[in-house]
């Protein structure tokens, strides 16, 4: 398999790979999202106890799941760098990170307006919140350290090490809500039971986390892209590729 | 559409406020994004082809002093 799987990884593929996948990525992401998005708003009935505010679901939920989804993908990448040196999981690291970073902070900013209303306050120093904050740390420290060396490759490798300890905070953040006493419900649908929520709400919901998926296989294409062309700026192919 | 109107849409039952600033900033953040990631690569390409001119200026340059 690794003999089948190794061509793929030469940047020059990835780069023309990423350059032929990101606009069906993209515009196949925005379309779910708006479909998703409208049929969540408009379309759906409301909460029986929370009104129309639960409707925040619909962004809410899907981040928050694709925000610990980017960053298990950001660490097998970093993994994959540290332990077999491939050039391209180390620089999708880099790529990576900041589309975890937004997508951590619209969790938490919706978060924030929905606990506004719900809870009578914006934020609370519980487990969940606690630990999605941390979250949104490691990743900007990911990003500080990648830049933080004059060496590029140095940067790299250290936040591929900060990436691979992160890990430990994902089951902290999911299982927070069992753990420890808190404000935040329970979950819905990452669990092994039927999913706690009415079929004519799931649907609009499963789109909408399939959307966030889709963009953001879309801006790791895009940022990706950009990463090789940093990196491999003084190859013969990147000239040839510059000059047409 | 499970609303009567369009006002009562944009009212969302009281909570309009919340539910579009969520919805706003959702937007926004994402546009942001894929906005910065093109024009990051776009701004490397045109400081690559700037820096590969200037270098086949100077060697042209060299071989005309010869």
């Amino acid at each position: 398999m690794f003999k089948w799987l190794h061509p793929y990884a030469k940047p020059e593929t990835v780069y023309r790979l990423c350059g032929r996948f990101y606009p069906w990525l993209m515009l196949s992401g925005v379309a779910l999202l708006a479909l998703g998005n409208i049929w969540g708003l408009a379309f759906t009935p409301p909460d029986y106890q929370q009104g129309d505010s639960y409707r925040i679901i619909h962004i809410h939920v899907p981040s928050a799941i694709m925000s610990m989804g980017t960053y298990s993908a950001m660490a097998i990448a970093a993994f994959i760098a540290l332990v077999w040196q491939v050039k391209v999981a180390q620089w999708s690291v880099t790529a990576i990170a900041p589309i975890g970073a937004v997508y951590t902070a619209i969790a938490l900013i919706t978060g924030m307006a929905w606990g506004k209303p719900m809870w009578g306050t914006w934020w609370v120093w519980d487990a969940r919140l606690t630990s999605e904050l941390i979250l949104l740390f490691l990743y900007l420290g990911v990003i500080a350290l990648s830049g933080a060396f004059s060496d590029r490759q140095t940067g790299a490798k250290a936040a591929s090490l900060l990436a691979v300890i992160g890990v430990i905070n994902l089951p902290v953040i999911h299982f927070s809500v069992e753990w420890w006493n808190t404000l935040h419900q329970g979950a819905s649908i990452t669990k092994f039971a039927k999913p706690s929520i009415d079929p004519s709400m799931l649907w609009p919901l499963l789109i909408s986390i399939l959307a966030f998926k889709v963009l953001m296989l879309a801006l790791v294409c895009l940022r990706l892209r950009t990463a090789i062309l940093q990196n491999e700026q003084h190859r013969p192919w990147v000239k040839a590729l510059v000059e047409e | 559409m499970y609303f009567q109107s369009m006002t009562e849409f944009w009212a969302m039952g009281g909570y309009g406020l919340f539910v579009w600033l969520s919805f706003g900033i959702t937007y926004a953040l994402l546009a942001v994004l894929t906005a910065y990631s093109h024009y990051q690569h776009k701004q490397f390409k045109r400081q690559l082809s700037a820096r590969l001119a200037r270098e086949q200026r100077v060697k042209q340059y060299q071989e005309q002093v010869k």
